[in-house]
């Protein structure tokens, strides 16, 4: 991110990350096994294509309805027990947590994997505040022990490799040997985070789905963190952001078959965690108060505009960037942000605004391939394109944040001249003559073809143009 | 000065609604499949990610149980004693060369050092299962908490073949899930697992390493 404007560049990140070959072996590998696991779990594109019209049907309903469906849940979940707080912003949503911690005395904490919590900083922001944030799914465990973000929203340490886990483990673990061994890198983190369970003051998570119907915070999960985090701890503080609800409980059974079978490929995980209060009556565990923190972070103002608002459908399953060129290539990293690949280029730069983002919406070559997997079928491309144009002509009832700040003069000078010479036969015939002569010279040495001849070969110029050849067929000039 | 839920529902409540159309839950609800087929189907779903069957007879599958602990090696086990099948697992359990029952008849706050460091499997009934993913439906209570399904190394559970369903979508709709839940239901389709590391499957993270199923 350079420092003056605080906007990121992605061509130059993704530059980089290009030059990193165990990086790029890493997505690789770990991209053509997620495809292949994916692609088994829809065999036949009949049932893809209902299951997937009717997972789209469900999350659009949740829009549609979406500030009654949040005010259900909140009736809900506080008639079940569960404590429900508001939060505009992260900073908003910190603090909130913060405050039940420093209520509770509580210094110690165990975190489920959340991206809502990725979106806060929520660890930087607690250890600053004096109380010990562990995440324990051994991916984001592996990358806060390296002091990483994560790279994949599903598979957060997907961009390193056993060897690499090894040399992490041995070093910042206490008695641990190095070794390459899955299953013994496995068992090292679970004797370490066992003890942290069993410590911990708190436990923070996310939520995959909230049920309006019954206040019922659905978790899925296949490691066990997750319940650990919400059931040994004596308070559960659980984050989502606004759009997380669904109306009603059977809306969950699509919606997860699709999660599990997109995400991972997996029937279904090993665990769903249906949380819908705190430890009841005469029960003999569980937290005794849940808290659910409802983050609103940008959304309310992607809900506003119809566009755009299908990105708020997201049930962050990760497929389409297992499926994203770009993606595979890059990593996650390259990003610059929580959430990477193409939910990532349409998210981020609404959220933060087109002025600081510009850059992610090209972060694309438009394959399609991420609207072809998405199973809540929502046009990411053309939200891409949307944003594309927005960020360079804002116009005027466009809502995004930062909408027209990535206008580049010289790109519209340059624009409206290729208008103008096809616009006007005269000038047509002037560039044509003009390439013909000074074509050769170029060889893809100057500005902007410059750029543009680094990681493609030059287009060869035919000897003589469509036009020479049409009139000499005959055929007579417009 | 409205407060932020105001500030938040305002902006989503300015918005004309957007469109929908009606979900059409055919292509879920049109999966099912004959009581032999169900079960079939469970087996080879679990068993796909290491889920170990106990086929035992329904007059003495406590037994059963008491057997395969020993056979295991299992020292100390979880469960609770007010159920049905816990009464009959103790009974089973009196004789000589048993495992010891933990009762889990106290809050967590007294036994939390016993069930994380000193119990050696878990043991808890099934509410009911689903063919379709090859799930069971487990219903914590007072008289079986949380924890027993998911802190010991072993999970040992109750099914009885006559309670498997088809999918999910048709145990809550049949059970009426929709009226209300307890303050915790947990599907569980396997031990636990992890493929964080180079995508390589690793059983036995954070929850229990093995999960036996006793089929009655
Ligand atoms: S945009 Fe679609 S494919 Fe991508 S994470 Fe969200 S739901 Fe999955």
């Amino acid at each position: 991110m350079s420092a003056e404007t605080g906007s990121t560049d992605f061509h130059a990140s993704s530059s980089k990350a290009l030059l990193d070959p165990s990086l790029r072996a890493n997505f690789r590998r770990a991209m053509d096994g997620l495809m292949a696991k994916r692609a088994a779990q829809f065999p036949d594109p009949v049932e893809w294509d209902a299951l997937r019209t009717l997972a789209a049907s469900i999350r659009a309903r949740t829009l549609a309805k979406l500030p009654a469906l949040l005010e259900a849940l909140e009736a809900r979940c506080t008639a079940n027990g569960i404590r429900v707080h508001w939060a505009e912003t992260v900073d908003d949503a910190n603090e909130i947590v913060l405050g039940i911690l420093r209520a509770r005395g509580a210094a110690r904490l165990v975190k489920g994997k959340s991206m809502v919590s990725e979106e806060m900083h929520l660890n930087d922001f607690l250890e600053k505040n004096g109380v010990e944030s562990l995440e324990s799914d051994l991916g984001e465990y592996i990358i806060q022990l390296d002091g990483e973000t994560p790279s994949h929203i599903i598979m957060p340490a997907i961009h390193k490799s056993r060897q690499q886990i090894a040399r992490l483990f041995g070093e910042k673990i206490r008695g641990a040997e190095y070794t390459e061994d899955v299953d013994a890198l496995t068992a090292t983190a679970r004797r370490v985070l066992r003890r942290k369970f069993f410590e911990a003051e708190a436990g923070v998570s996310g939520v995959n789905i909230a049920v309006a119907e019954t206040g019922t915070l659905v978790l899925v999960e296949n490691e066990g963190n997750g319940r650990m985090s919400t059931h040994v701890p004596p308070v559960h503080i659980a984050l989502m952001g606004i759009e997380k609800v669904v109306e009603k409980l059977e809306d969950v059974a699509p919606i997860l078959t699709v999660l599990t079978r997109s995400a991972t490929g997996q029937p279904v995980s090993t665990y769903l965690n249906l949380i819908s209060g705190p430890r009841g009556p005469g029960e003999k565990d569980g937290p005794g108060e849940v808290h659910l923190v409802i983050l609103d972070n940008g959304r309310s103002r992607i809900f506003a505009d119809q566009e755009v608002a299908a990105t708020l459908r997201c049930i962050r399953c990760g497929a389409c960037m297992n499926y994203c060129p770009v993606y595979t290539r890059v990593g996650g990293h390259a990003y610059e942000a929580v959430y990477p690949g193409p939910i990532g280029s349409i998210l981020t730069p609404q959220t933060e605004g087109l002025a600081k983002r510009h850059d992610l919406p090209h972060a694309s070559s438009l394959c399609h391939a991420c609207v072809e997997v998405c199973p809540v079928k929502i046009p990411i491309t053309q939200i891409l394109v949307t944003l594309r144009k927005e960020s360079a002509h804002a116009s005027p009832e466009f809502l995004v944040k930062g909408a027209g700040g990535g206008r580049d003069r010289l790109e519209d000078l340059a624009w409206w001249g290729w208008r103008m010479a096809h616009v006007s036969p005269l000038l047509y015939k002037a560039m044509s003559l003009g390439l013909r002569v000074f074509g050769p010279l170029l060889k893809g040495g100057a500005g902007p073809l410059k750029a543009w001849t680094q990681a493609r070969t030059m287009p060869r110029r035919a000897p003589r143009t469509l036009h020479d050849l049409a009139s000499e067929k005959g055929l007579p000039d417009a | 000065m409205p407060d932020a839920r105001e500030r938040i529902l305002g902006r989503l409540r300015a918005v004309k609604p957007h469109a929908f159309t009606p979900s059409d839950f055919s292509i879920v609800e049109t999966k099912t499949w004959s009581p032999a087929a169900r079960l079939e189907r469970l087996r080879t779903a679990m068993a796909a990610v290491r889920t170990e069957f106990l086929d035992a007879a329904a007059h003495d599958w406590p037994e059963t149980v008491r057997a395969f602990l020993v056979a295991q090696g299992a020292r100390n086990v979880a469960y609770g004693p007010a159920t049905e099948a816990g009464r009959l697992l103790a009974a089973a359990c009196t004789r000589a060369g048993a495992p010891a029952l933990v009762p889990y008849d106290r809050p967590i706050e007294d036994l939390k050092a016993t069930l994380f460091d000193d119990v050696d499997a878990g043991f808890t009934a099934v509410r009911c299962a689903i063919a379709d993913t090859g799930t069971l439906v487990l219903w914590p209570s007072p008289e079986e908490p949380r924890l027993l399904s998911l802190v010991p190394p072993l999970h040992v559970a109750l099914l009885s073949a006559a309670t498997i369903r088809d999918t999910l979508l048709s145990v809550l709709r049949d059970e009426g899930w929709a009226k209300g839940l307890p303050p915790n239901v947990v599907l569980v389709s396997g031990p636990s697992k992890t493929a964080d590391i180079e995508q390589t499957l690793a059983y036995g993270v954070h929850g229990p390493k093995r999960l036996v199923v006793v089929l009655v």
